[in-house]
């Protein structure tokens, strides 16, 4: 007998708000599915996962995922994490964002969360643009691809996202794209278990604004330059994995290490200082019936 | 001269499932170009928004990885694997 | 309400300048976390906060910017804690976009600042007055804030206290604004016992997860409220939305969301609005004034009443919303109304707008870096009467 079950990722989903409003052959919804599974893999109470976003097609990612979701202003989900995190512990953040919401705009946040180790996980969605708004330049846009605010090309040098996130501190961090999909799921749950300001970048295609300005064909197309032109290389040094226009893409695992929380560091000096008259942080109590 | 024998064709005791969701789909056609065993093409028809969604081409190819649904990015399609009864 | 928790409660009498009066104040209202980025003259605020809240259970972080802290406590406020960040003119002007943030996600915080001179980095350690405005229509879009002026560092502690209970009340960020002199004055600072303090609770919901809806007000004007990590899968956006927190940009929408918003402070002005009012009775003149130059004003309506002058003071405590009724029903009574500012005019505009010609408005303005002469004012009250 034929039992047509429920896609499994929907329990994971706002289903009322569907279809997404992402474009055919986006890759953010991919991302979102690869998340949906890490979840479902990962045995979480999803009661304590929240999610917050910026500004953007990828920061519509909270809007969707049916969790305690967070739609900030443009560029701050980073310090909306910290401050989420910081008075309600026991939550596990993740920011979902773009590149241009978290390293133009939102750059000094990235780079103090990393700095301090918060306890987030940053999912970057890099589609080499500002997709919501046009396709203008952003910090990763490579030399020479057209942009709406660089019509006879970009000519600016980028942000290798991970060499930087990595010199800032970070403790995790890692690069996939949407074409890989298990990997990205596996490093997602993997991710999600660990403490520590954890990046991950995942290169995906932008069909309506930064392929079709560049001519590169639809996201399909994309997707098969991913798997053309990605090496898989981890424990690459993150230093090493910039990325030229339209060359190959080093993705993996770059860092794995572990160094202190900003909580645990913020618990520790003060316990080191004041002793018996430290009174830590209380996780705030449950203050409503639940179902 | 040797006869070499083969071994019989085991009969498979399950088989993919996919299950679309025609009008979600915006016809990106990722499912259809990684799916590993080629059991998805996209269809000559469309959905109410004007897409051609994927149609399940060749089922007996399908071995229900759920790649189709890992690299969709509208949830509209899924796949499983199904336990065929051994009496079937 | 609830009495507030014993642990933190500085009960005593102490010497207090107005930023460490805030801090304290915050403290007894129950805020367990701040933060802060420093900026003159607030800075104190959070340096005592810094101090105090290892010892009472709170966490402050010093973020890398205010854009930073100004989004961060509101962060910390979904996760369950009351909140406070703190900063003065330049600083402010940085958390306008999240102060809009906090006003249509109904989130309750308390914004302090510690007015200096401006604009822009102006006098860092000089007082003026010239951000009323802006604590008014500082974000872009409409919106409606509760702001309190406290002129003493008693009212320091008192008006921050009641900023937090404002914010808890009515799901809504107070700003408190102080001025550089009431946070640098040093002067008697009462504190009474936790059990005696009123502190307003948040508005926990009794709704269970897939009832509530966070932007429900439920027939009223006020939704209730919840934590992130209790299970009710909650939505929260900048953009205009509904009551189940979804994305809804149309027109009725908005107006639907905008209205209760609205609503929510101007159908409850009479017990938002708090005013000093004193020698109302017969007063030919009226002195509106609020903060540090209420204190100056104070010797010139005393000065004044010496000479005769039949003069009464309504002093603003809450700035926003403002106390149209009061002062419209003064303007038909009275000759004048004298409103001295350290700015260039600013509050008097709304009393003038208020008063709508049926009495004169005599601002007395004053570009700040230090508070007004006395005798000035004096010389006003004396050409309102003339």
């Amino acid at each position: 007998m034929t039992i047509v079950r429920e896609n499994p990722v929907e329990k994971y989903l706002r289903m009322e708000r569907m279809p997404s409003i992402w474009c055919p052959g986006c890759g953010i919804g991919t991302t979102v599915n690869c998340f949906a599974r890490a979840l479902d893999g990962s045995g979480f109470d999803l009661d304590k996962v929240a999610i917050v976003s910026g500004i953007g097609c990828t920061g519509r990612v909270a809007g969707y995922l049916k969790l305690d979701s967070f739609h900030t202003t443009h560029g701050r989900a980073i310090p909306f994490a910290t401050g989420l995190k910081l008075a309600n512990p026991e939550l596990k953040v993740v920011v979902y964002s773009g590149d241009g919401d978290l390293s133009a705009i939102g750059g000094n946040h990235l780079f103090h969360a990393a700095r301090r180790n918060a306890d987030l996980l940053v999912v970057c969605v890099n589609n080499f643009t500002y997709g919501m708004t046009g396709g203008q330049v952003t910090p990763t846009t490579p030399y020479p691809a057209i942009a709406s605010t660089t019509p006879y090309g970009a000519y600016e040098e980028t942000f290798n996202l991970p060499g930087v996130v990595a010199a800032a501190g970070a403790t995790f961090v890692a690069r996939w794209t949407a074409y890989h999909v298990k990997q990205l799921a596996k490093t997602m749950g993997e991710a999600l278990g660990k403490k520590g300001f954890r990046f991950i970048e995942i290169i995906a295609p932008c069909p309506t604004l930064y392929l079709r300005r560049n001519r590169l064909g639809e996201g399909l197309e994309e997707m098969k330059y991913y798997q053309e032109k990605s090496v898989i290389k981890n424990g690459a040094d993150p230093k090493d994995v910039a990325i030229d226009y339209r060359e190959e893409i080093i993705v993996g695992k770059f860092v794995d290490v572990e160094r202190p929380t900003l909580e645990e560091a913020m618990e520790k000096r003060m316990g080191e200082a004041l002793g018996a008259k430290y009174v830590p942080y209380k996780q705030p109590g449950k203050m409503s019936p639940r179902a | 001269m040797t006869t070499a024998t083969k071994p019989a064709a085991k009969k498979k005791n399950f088989r993919g499932v996919v299950v679309i969701k025609h009008e979600q789909c915006k016809g990106c056609g990722f499912c259809v170009e990684f799916c590993p065993l080629g059991a998805l093409a996209l269809d000559k028809g469309y959905n109410a928004k004007g897409y051609h969604p994927p149609h399940f081409a060749k089922p007996e190819l399908c071995n229900g990885c759920d790649m189709c649904g890992l690299y969709c990015p509208d949830f509209a399609i899924f796949g499983y694997r199904e336990k065929l009864d051994d009496a079937a | 309400m609830s009495n507030a928790e014993s642990t933190g409660v500085l009960t005593g009498s102490h010497y207090l300048d107005g930023d460490h009066a805030c801090s304290e104040g915050a403290i007894a209202a129950g805020c367990r976390f701040a933060s802060g980025y420093p900026i003159t003259p607030s800075t104190e605020v959070v340096e005592r906060l810094s101090q105090r809240f290892p010892h009472v259970g709170g966490r402050f972080q010093q973020f890398e910017d205010e854009l930073a802290a100004s989004i961060a406590l509101q962060g910390a406020t979904w996760g369950g804690a009351k909140t406070i960040t703190v900063t003065s003119g330049p600083g402010f002007s940085l958390m306008m976009e999240h102060i809009g943030l906090a006003a249509i996600t109904e989130t309750p915080c308390v914004f302090v600042n510690v007015q200096r001179a401006g604009p822009s980095t102006g006098l860092p350690t000089q007082p003026a007055q010239g951000d009323m405005m802006q604590a008014r229509f500082g974000s872009h879009g409409d919106y409606r804030l509760i702001t309190v002026c406290p002129n003493s560092p008693q009212e320091s502690f008192d008006l921050t206290l009641e900023a937090f209970n404002l914010a808890e009340e009515y799901r809504v960020p107070v700003i408190v604004m102080l001025d550089e002199v009431v946070g640098h004055m040093t002067e008697k600072v009462v504190i009474p016992p936790a059990e005696k303090l009123k502190v307003t609770e948040r508005r926990w919901t009794t709704k269970k997860p897939g009832e509530y809806k966070p932007f429900d007000a439920n027939g009223g004007l006020v939704p209730d409220m919840v934590k992130a990590g209790d299970g009710y899968r909650i939505h929260v956006t900048g953009l205009t939305h509904d009551e189940r927190g979804y994305p809804n940009m149309t027109v009725p929408a908005h107006e639907k969301m905008q209205m209760r918003l609205t609503d929510k402070i101007l159908k409850n002005v009479d017990k938002i609005v708090r005013f000093d009012a004193q020698d109302l009775d017969g007063a030919e003149v009226v002195v509106v004034s609020y903060g540090i130059t209420s204190r100056i004003a104070q010797k010139a309506i005393a000065d004044a009443r010496q000479q005769g002058i039949r003069v009464g003071s309504f002093r603003l405590i809450t700035a926003w919303p403002f106390p149209e009724k009061q002062i419209a029903e003064l303007s038909k009574k009275v000759k004048a109304f004298v409103v001295p500012e350290l700015n260039l005019g600013q509050m008097v505009l709304e009393v003038e707008r208020i008063a709508n010609g049926r009495c004169r408005t005599i601002p007395v303005p004053h570009v700040g870096g230090t508070v007004h002469d006395p005798s000035v004012i004096l010389k006003k009250i004396q050409e309102a009467v003339r």
